[in-house]
């Protein structure tokens, strides 16, 4: 199959990530009150972003081996 | 729920990323095989991760949380008994014949083994079941965005129709399962804070446990009936799932569950397209990892929710009432989702519910169009055409099979009761299926004459079963009795996991009594169709995880600490 499924999947939870944290950082704290005093934005936001440049560098590691 | 512009940006990057995919595939659909068959080339995670995200449609993740509410944690019986075992042996003992004899589909396994009647039986009712399963999947969701969103039921129909119309009449198989593996990501990571919060907010899995004690003991149970898988179902009485030990393990473990997880062809085309007979066995093995992990996600919010009414946590969540004055326990995640998160992850948790709705289509529709394409049009309307020929008619399947969808969600909106009728008609024609399946992989005698009049005694019994029956306190009609009362159930779910039980024993007694009288098809035919004729193929060599064989033993092993861990 041509397309690698991890270039993909690796770049949306990027971009998901890359918003969520962005939001987390702008946004004023007391929406955080609902989610119990956590910036959940920013925490989630960060571990969107670790699993999606993970993703991609596996990728990216399969694409050099080949 | 006030979702604001950071909310409908999430939602659109994921929509843009489903649809690039669909386009970024295309050139890749040249003949039929790829289209509907992936031309055999999924990694065996890949295929894993979609196997299991079909099944996960919106039903799945609503209606497991809401009977986490409603039952507590006896719910997960659908993971660890009803969905774990049947996959190991899908992967271990089965696939080997389905992927081995080269079938394009579950209805052209039965062609192969048996004849053109089972399979023109099986390729109908098939067909026509997952057209109404992704309408009324739509209709689900059509009815909760209204009542979150407060968008208009044909706009949503009508949009996620056309989404994921799109991206499989781009890509065919590879783009359904490609974007079923997206689905499986954001489905965990949108649901997965929801949990982490609210048994924050509750103190904890004790915090939980202890309120659940409230729950269970204000409605006449024993303390740890919500908490707990098997302490309570010594009887029927006892848990709030009206059903005895026995009933969980024959009729859901045994019969419901092996009879959908082994021959659906909704999850099998999954590993159907994987790339080699060792990954399409891992494919379900792969699956049951995550799977017996799901109660986590799906059930604890449930339970969740039905804790905080009982006895608000610090953040005051409760379950509303509907019009008839019992608790909405439909409304479990959705309003959790609200509730918890605030805009930004409420984005991530609204496309993850937008995400499970459309795997469910997804699934249904390529399923729909195979099925459709080789074992009715191809068999049936018109043979012996060009590959290219087929390959135009799957993509025009496609587009009927969604509009039939949609027209069933209308359907299922205006006329409910139409739809509870339709469902119970399916349950009749597939609790006898696994006998067939069982026999005709395993049993060299079994033939196509007694495979036939096997699932239709087996249909037979299963209505039978239904009009003599009826659970406690429901009226004739829709929920049994219809015929006349023998026997009252305790409850629905063991009314329904009795029925399946009936209707296989009736479909395998019917099945060897047909036939050991009609003659045998000569061996050399069922050669890689039948267990005992087919040389057993070895085990490949390597690390654990990658021997079939080996990970279905450690998959048991780790769902059996499971059940034991949360006896």
């Amino acid at each position: 199959m041509g397309l690698d499924l991890r270039i993909p999947l690796g770049a949306l939870f990027v971009a998901l990530g890359v918003l969520l944290v962005a939001f987390g950082l702008a946004s004023e704290p007391a929406i955080y009150a609902r989610s119990l005093g956590i910036n959940i934005n920013l925490w989630w936001g960060l571990a969107l972003l670790g699993f999606g440049a993970a993703t991609l560098w596996a990728a990216s590691r399969a694409r050099a081996r080949r | 729920m006030h979702p604001r512009p950071i909310d409908w940006l999430i939602m659109a990057v994921y929509l843009g990323f489903v649809l690039a995919v669909g386009y970024l595939l295309r050139r890749d659909m040249k003949t039929s095989n790829d289209y509907f068959l992936s031309g055999r080339s999924i990694p065996g995670w890949v295929a894993g991760l979609a196997f299991l995200s079909a099944n996960l449609g919106a039903q799945e993740v609503i209606g497991m949380a809401a009977s986490g509410a409603k039952y507590g944690m006896a719910t997960s019986h659908f993971y660890w008994v009803g969905a774990i075992p049947a996959m190991v042996f899908l992967g271990v003992f089965m696939m080997p014949f389905y992927y081995g004899s080269q079938a394009r589909s579950v209805p052209e396994y039965l062609k192969l083994r048996f004849d053109e009647k089972t399979r023109g039986l099986n390729a109908m009712t098939f067909a026509v079941m997952t057209v109404f399963s992704s309408g009324i999947s739509l209709y689900a969701m059509g009815l909760m965005l209204h009542l979150l969103l407060g968008w208009d039921f044909s706009v949503s129909v009508w949009l996620s129709a056309g989404i994921v119309l799109l991206y499989i009449l781009l890509g065919g198989l590879t783009s359904a399962i490609y974007n079923e593996v997206l689905q499986f990501f954001l489905i965990v990571f949108g649901f997965a804070p929801l949990v982490f919060l609210g048994l924050k907010d509750l103190g904890g899995w004790s915090g939980l446990t202890a309120r659940l004690t409230h729950v269970a003991t204000s409605q006449g149970f024993a303390p740890r009936a919500w908490s707990s898988t098997w302490s309570e179902m010594a009887h029927a009485a006892a848990n709030p799932l009206g059903v005895e030990w026995f009933g969980v393990v024959m009729g859901l473990g045994f019969v419901l569950s092996f009879g959908y997880w082994c021959t659906d062809f909704l999850v099998v085309q999954r590993a159907m397209a994987a790339h080699s007979l060792t990954a399409a066995r891992r494919t379900p093995l792969i699956a049951a990892v995550p799977k017996m992990l799901f109660p986590f996600l799906v059930i604890v919010p449930g339970m969740i929710a039905i804790a905080s009414t009982a006895q608000t946590g610090g953040s005051g969540f409760a379950l509303p009432h509907k019009a008839d004055g019992t608790l909405n326990y439909d409304l479990s995640i959705p309003l959790m989702l609200g509730h918890y998160f605030p805009n930004g992850m409420l984005g991530l948790g609204l496309t993850a519910l937008l995400a499970s709705f459309m795997s469910g289509m997804a699934g249904n529709v390529t399923a729909f169009n195979t099925v459709w394409t080789y074992d009715l049009y191809q068999a049936y309307i018109h043979r012996g055409a060009s590959d290219h020929h087929y390959l135009t008619m799957g993509r025009l399947a496609t587009v009927f099979g969604t509009l039939l969808s949609v027209a069933a969600a209308y359907v299922a909106n205006r006329f409910n009761n139409i739809m509870d009728l339709l469902q119970l008609l399916f349950a009749f024609v597939n609790a006898p299926l696994f006998a067939t399946f069982l026999l005709g992989m395993f049993w060299k005698r079994a033939t196509g004459h007694g495979a036939f009049t096997g699932l239709l005694a087996g249909t037979a019994a299963a209505a039978l079963h239904h009009g003599l029956t009826l659970p406690r306190g429901s009226p004739a009609g829709i929920k049994g009795g219809w015929l006349a009362l023998l026997h009252s159930y305790p409850s629905e779910m063991a009314q329904n996991f009795w029925t399946a039980i009936w209707a296989f024993t009736v479909c395998f007694a019917v099945t060897v009594t047909v036939s050991l009288t009609t003659r045998p098809r000569p061996e050399r035919e069922l050669v890689g169709l039948v267990y005992s004729l087919t040389p057993a193929g070895r085990e490949p060599a390597g690390p654990w995880y990658a021997r079939p064989a080996l990970l279905g033993t450690v998959v048991l092993a780790a769902v059996l600490l499971l059940n034991l861990l949360f006896w």
